[in-house]
């Protein structure tokens, strides 16, 4: 654990978003390469996000997505190349990763949710351990967390007697507690429903709408036009094309991209 | 046969003290059986290969040979290098790294079963490796295993008597020496029969109260005993 200088709730929940220093990325990915044995399977990707900027990440199943966003929290060390976070090099510092990953957020596919805690107590959870916020603190972070993700009831419901909706909402509460200055999602909706699609969506648009840096794996097209700034188009562990979203759904995109596209909406 | 010796024997301080004995060599055995079987268990999760070789040789060492000769062993065998301990230590060192060999692969199944997204999430929420193991790891794997764990220490209760052989003053060594000075073997063993079947018991009692403090979905138990209530109903109904 990190020796940390105690927080209250307070502090946690109304400490203004951090930022960096304008116009500087608040991510930025330098031409890394990702191999597992033989095959590689990011091939120099770069891409910056800057403060407040949702990006979108499409590609089809195996080109990479997954491994782009868990290069970023450093859950898997790019061989090559560099990733910056707030104009730092993080790429080799393996050692500090817990610190860099309380400011980074990540939703995943199936949730998980630690399935021996309450909705409440998987959202406590870091703050209490991590950063050492009181039990009761912690706690009145929960309850607003879970108002902000509109399931204020479900507080004392264990994961399974949650909805997969309601479980991937408690989901980015949890990672909301830490007060992230960057949320990755990794195709949060693809285990859901269609009828609890969009409860979770609703939320994560909210968030970016706020300005909450994003990057999001989905398929949700909907959503991208809804909510992101950038599209950004994968392909074979190489970042095909990187657009504004309005010069994306306006048609101008690049032929590989534009088949991929027409692929997931029909 | 005598039921009337069987009761004095239940009720004799030699009995007493043995069955105590018994309990006492399982109870400590448990306990570092236990510990030994989590240590193991973590080094064989080690990414140190030296570490998992050694874990392994103690599981291949240990599981490889009777428990009976583990304790013949201690016993006799650590004296000649100058290891000279009591029949008692002897008899619980035994059988706490052996215990601590089944421990281990009991535990590492548990570990095992809590899906490796689970520690991910606990590493992106900025939790080191340790934290993750304690507060995320361990706490459920500890639910998967203790029905297992439970029927370790009620085979623990049994195995114990194996120490007779080293001449440690428990329960079935004291029967069969109370029988073998007047033959009334049925009225001895009927005497540790009972007491093993109450210890037992009383085992068997703690491992249901134990689930059933961890079971986090207490109330989930009650709402079902609640539709089998229901379920009950309309027959009661029909009559
Ligand atoms: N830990 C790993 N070891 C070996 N290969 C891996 C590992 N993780 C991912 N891969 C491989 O890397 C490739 C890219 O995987 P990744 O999960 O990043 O793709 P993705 O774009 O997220 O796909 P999907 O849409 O199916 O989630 C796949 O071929 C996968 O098999
Ligand atoms: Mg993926």
């Amino acid at each position: 654990m990190f020796p940390l200088s105690p927080l209250s709730a307070e502090a946690v929940m109304t400490s203004p978003p951090r930022t960096t220093p304008a116009g500087k990325p608040l991510l930025e990915i330098v031409g890394i390469d990702k191999s597992f044995g033989s095959t590689q399977i990011l091939k120099c990707c770069s891409l910056e996000v800057h403060p407040r900027e949702t990006v979108v990440l499409i590609g089809p199943s195996g080109s990479g997505k997954s491994t782009l966003l868990r290069c970023v929290n450093l859950l898997e060390p790019a061989d090559e190349g560099n990733v910056f976070f707030r104009g730092e090099d993080i790429t080799r510092d393996l050692r500090n990763a817990p610190r860099l990953r309380r400011e980074i957020g990540m939703v995943f596919q199936n949730f998980e949710l630690f399935q021996h805690l309450s909705a409440a107590e998987n959202i406590m959870l870091a703050p209490m351990k991590v950063l050492g916020l009181s039990r009761a603190d912690a706690h009145d972070v929960a309850l607003d967390l879970l108002k902000k993700v509109h399931i204020p009831a479900k507080a004392d419901s264990y994961p399974d007697e949650l909805s997969g909706g309601q479980q991937q909402r408690v989901a980015i509460a949890r990672a909301l507690a830490m007060k992230p200055a960057l949320m990755l999602y990794d195709e949060p909706t693809s285990a859901l429903d269609p009828e609890m699609i969009r409860e979770v969506l609703d939320v994560m648009a909210e968030l970016s709408a706020e300005g909450m840096t994003s990057i999001v794996v989905t398929h949700e097209m909907g959503f991208a036009r809804r909510a992101a700034d950038r599209i950004v188009f994968m392909e074979a562990g190489e970042i095909v094309e990187t657009a504004k979203s309005d010069a994306f759904f306006g048609g101008t995109v690049n032929a590989r991209a534009q088949r991929f596209l027409e692929q997931i909406l029909h | 046969m005598s039921l009337h010796l069987v009761i004095d024997y239940l009720f004799s301080a030699v009995f007493f003290q043995a069955a105590m004995m018994t309990l006492l060599i399982t109870v400590t055995s448990l306990f570092f059986g236990v510990l030994a079987g989590l240590v193991i268990a973590l080094l064989q999760e080690a990414t140190f290969r030296p570490v998992r070789v050694l874990a392994w040789i103690y599981l291949w060492l240990f599981r490889g040979t009777p428990v009976l000769f583990q304790i013949i062993f201690i016993y006799n065998v650590l004296p000649g290098f100058g290891i000279r301990l009591s029949a008692f230590l002897s008899a619980v060192i035994a059988l706490s790294l052996n215990e601590g060999a089944y421990m281990a692969e009991i535990l590492r199944s548990g570990l095992g079963a809590v899906k490796k997204g689970q520690r991910t999430a606990g590493l992106a929420l900025g939790l080191t490796r340790t934290g993750v193991m304690r507060y995320i790891v361990l706490p459920q794997a500890l639910r998967i295993v203790l029905p297992p764990v439970g029927n370790q220490m009620i085979g623990m209760l049994k195995t114990s008597a194996l120490v007779s052989v080293v001449a440690v003053q428990e329960l079935l060594l004291v029967a069969n020496q109370t029988a073998s000075s007047n033959f009334r073997y049925f009225e001895a063993l009927t005497a540790a029969g009972i007491y093993y079947l109450a210890l037992t018991t009383i085992f068997m009692g703690l491992q249901a109260l134990l689930e059933q403090s961890l079971d986090v979905k207490r109330r989930r138990a009650r709402s079902e005993k609640r539709s089998l209530l229901q379920r009950l109903a309309p027959i009661e109904e029909a009559h």
